[in-house]
Order: C-alpha cells, then structure tokens, then sequence
C-alpha cells in the first residue's frame, strides 16, 4: 500500500463521557476511494467515533491525519479548514430550517468558503441536480420529506468538495420507503469514486459497495475486514453473528 | 353632553396630542434599542464567555429586580449627584483639565427625555433578552453541530444559522414586551417628562375633570397599541418562512 494512497489516518482515538469510556482506542488508515462501513450494536460508539474524527466532538486522546497532515484541533483557523474537507451527513439531517434547499447548500460557500454568490449558485445547483433535486431548490425544510431532506444534506456536504465524507447512519431516520433514493445516491457517490465512512444498520447493502467493514462494540474496534471475510457463510465472527440477527428481525434470511 | 364633547375636543385633545408626539418619541428609540439590547444580551448569556455570560445575568436580575421607577430616579436624580460628587474631588478635575476633558462628569447630567430612554430601553433589553434566550435555546443542537461541520466559526454559527431562527421564534415575545413598553412610557411623567400621561394629570388637576381626561387618554394608548400591533404583525409577516408560519386561528 502506497503511502500517498491513504487520506485519512486515525490513531488512538479515545472518549470517556465521565467515567464512561464510549471510544477505546479507534485506529484504522483509509485509502482514497474506499468505503468503510462501521456496523455493530446501537452504543457501541459508531456515532462518537465519527464525531471524534472531526472533532464535533473533542476525543479525550488521540491523533488525525488528513492527506498526510496531522490536525492540531486547538488552532481554530486550521481546525475550520480541516472540517471544510471532511463532509458530514448526519441521522436526522441537520439542514438549516430558515434556509430553502439552494440556500442551505449555498450557505457555507458564501460564508465560509467566500465564494461569489452567482459562481455559489450556479455550484449549489449543480449538486442538488447531482442528488436529483434540481427542481426542489425553492422548498423549505419543513416542505420536504425525509430522503429528499437527507439529499440536501449531501448535496450541502458535497459542495464543498470533501476529501472525506463521514456518514451517520444516514438512512435510520427514514421511512422505509424513502430509504431507497439516499442508498442511491450513496450508491452513486460510492461508485464515483468518493472517499466515506458510513455507520449504518443496511448491511446487505453496504455489503456489496463496503472495502471494509469495521464491527465496533463497547467503544472498541472488536474485527475488521472485507465484507466476504466477515460474513462469509463458514465464518463465525462476531460480525457475522450480529448481522445475522439484524436480518433475522427484518425477516430476509436470504441476503 | 355637548359640554363634555366640546371640554374633550378643545382642551383635552390639543394638550394630549403633544404628550401623544412625546410618549411617540420615546417610545419608538427606547423599542429599537431594548431590542437590540435584548438581542445582545440573549446571545451573550446562551453563547458568551463565562464571564460574559455572568456580566449578562447580572444585568438582566438588577434590571428585572428593581422597580422601573426606582431606575428612571437613579439615572435622572442619581446621575448628576455623582457628577458633583466627581467635581467635588480636586485631584481628579485636575486630571481631567489637564487633558481637556473637565465636561467629561458633566455627561451624567441627562435630559429628562435621555434619561427617560436609557431607563426604558435598559429596563426593555432585560426582559427581551429572556424571549432572545428561550428562542436561541429551540434551535436543535443538530443544526449547530452542521453548522460546524461545514467549517463555520463560532460567530458564524450564530449569525447565520442561530439568530435568524432565535429571533423568529422569539417575536411574538418581543412583541408583547413593545406593547408593555408603550404602556410603561408613562412613568416617564415621574422624571417631567410631559408625555400622554403627564399631560392629561396636569389637564385632570387643573380641570377637575378626571373621567373625560383619563377615558380620553385610555384611548390614545389604546390607537398607539393597536398601530404597535399591526406593525408587529406585518413584521412577523415578512418574516414568515415554511417552518415558521404565524399561525392564525
């Protein structure tokens, strides 16, 4: 493995909210446009790893590499352009309610990225058309529904051209048949070569697009390895036990 | 009848109709500055420092605490005690001459309108600031943290994500307390101001005519309420966004 190739390096990372460690530990190195999905038990510290990764919220120990560079978290300037490059997709959306979906793609670029407001435009429109939007721009948050909501968030992360895009069980907040359009889009992003990791319950899904799969219980890393090592049929990981059950509760033994 | 019609008409509404411009003039900038300093004080108590933040509640229970004509006595009868008391010390003045800056104390010395306006709008900006806070405290904690994750700073964060949904949602409380401060413009009579209410006490003590005085001046309040209320309304309209509707029965 070429040294260049990996984007992100993750070493040691720990959380302990009071004297409850939710983060043990996390190391992984990801490779440019792969996808690693995280899977394992509700509490088993997906969500906290994802958000120590661009320090929404700030891992106890630890150290990030982006590119090659190590982020030092307490320089504000350098821990905004650091995040700029590490999109985020969050369960329940988090789109900006006063702002229709144009202008909540847009926002960051105006702001943050101090784009001009035609060249933002025309950027923000051209994303929202990649997740299939294009004729949503004018509608509010409070118009659209869940899987379009949750398109607009990746059409917002997205803009800003991410080296890294995080996942947060994207599809968990949705109405089962509103899943379909965002896993298409993952989909999409998967195949068009963008780099993510996505904390996610959709395992035969994320099974066919995964590099790898990392199966976290107890705020620790317990396996690691390709889909096929980890669910293959004669392997009795723990991986494989805890997807096993998953399907069983929906009811399609046949994945 | 025709007495008391003509009584209203040719004494009572020519004196009232400049105590009307009066109470107009100090209640339209004590408004616009209780909001802003509403506004900043909000912000400061949910997002500031921890000092700020101190600094912020300090404020808003010594404004909250003490009776608004207390206050308004403070700073039209206080203030310039403290400026005679600052002339009185040799050393200082001869500082301050020294530097040119002797009308400095003299500052202190506030016009009854002045006075009336700081009063207000200081004892205004402590209760805005408590719909401000309850507004900025709706806004989900999910949104803040996408905010940050798109790289925006702190400051960023509140002014274009947080404020503009805060003060949407903190209107119709920010409205009640306009309305309120209309109503408490007449204690500016206390500091000779001659706003609405001082001048139908001086037309009702002079006349002896205390029911065609008040009820009259009852309806000036109730006109200025009313216009207060309408524009508060046509705001809330402008304002109005899918998610943030005013809601109508």
């Amino acid at each position: 493995m070429n040294d260049s190739d990996i984007i992100l390096k993750v070493e040691g990372l720990s959380k302990a909210f009071g004297n409850k460690p939710v983060l043990q530990d996390a190391t992984f190195t990801q490779r440019r446009g792969t996808l690693k999905v995280l899977v394992g038990p509700s509490g088993g510290g997906k969500s906290t790893l994802l958000q120590c990764i661009n320090y929404l919220i700030p891992p106890d120990q630890g150290r990030v590499w982006l590119d090659g560079r190590q982020i030092n978290p307490k320089s504000r300037r350098e821990l905004s352009a650091y995040r700029q490059e590490v999109g985020m997709i969050f369960q329940d959306f988090n789109l900006f309610d006063h702002l229709n979906a144009l202008e909540n793609v847009r926002i960051a670029l105006l702001k943050v990225k101090g784009m001009a407001k035609a060249a933002a435009t025309e950027r923000a429109m051209a994303e929202l058309a990649r997740v299939g939007l294009a004729g949503k721009a004018d509608l509010y948050p409070a118009q659209l529904s869940g899987g379009q909501k949750q398109r607009v968030s990746i059409a917002r992360a997205l803009a800003m051209d991410p080296k890294v895009l995080l996942l947060d069980e994207p599809t968990s907040a949705l109405d089962p048949e509103l899943i379909g359009e965002v896993l298409t889009v993952i989909k999409d992003l998967a195949q068009a070569g963008i780099t993510m990791i996505m904390a996610t319950h959709q395992i035969s899904f994320s099974a066919s697009l995964a590099d790898e799969f990392l199966f976290m219980e107890k705020g620790r890393i317990v396996e690691h390895g390709s889909p096929a090592e980890l669910l293959g049929k004669d392997c009795c990981s723990r991986t494989q036990a805890f997807c096993a059950k998953l399907s069983e509760l929906a009811g399609d033994a046949g994945q | 009848m025709d007495d008391t019609w003509s009584f209203v008409t040719e004494q009572v509404i020519p004196g009232l109709n400049l105590g009307f411009w009066a109470t107009v003039q100090l209640a339209v900038p004590s408004a616009l500055l209780g909001l802003f300093t509403g506004i900043v004080v909000g912000v400061l108590r949910v997002y500031g420092p921890r000092p700020a933040q101190r600094l912020a509640n300090g404020y808003v229970s010594f404004f909250r605490g003490t009776p608004l004509v207390v206050q308004l006595f403070c700073w039209y009868f206080g203030l310039p005690q403290i400026c005679l008391f600052i002339e009185s010390l040799g050393p200082v003045m001869g500082v301050l001459n020294a530097l040119h800056l002797a009308w400095v104390p003299r500052l202190l010395v506030l016009s009854p309108m002045g006075a009336a306006i700081l009063g207000f709008s200081l004892c205004s900006g402590a209760y805005h600031s408590e719909y401000v806070r309850g507004g900025l405290m709706s806004i989900r904690t999910g949104q803040i943290k996408a905010a940050q994750a798109l790289g925006m700073s702190p400051m960023q964060t509140v002014l274009h994500v947080v404020l503009p949904q805060a003060v949407r949602r903190a209107l119709p409380g920010c409205g009640n307390e306009i309305v309120y401060l209309i109503k408490y413009s007449s204690l500016a009579s206390v500091v000779t101001v001659n706003e609405l209410t001082g001048m139908a006490r001086g037309i009702a003590k002079s006349t002896w005519r205390n029911t065609e005085v008040f009820f009259t001046v009852g309806v000036y309040y109730l006109l200025l309420v009313t216009l207060a209320t309408f524009i508060l309304g046509w705001v809330e309209d402008r304002l109005s966004l899918p998610g943030f509707e005013r809601r109508r029965e």
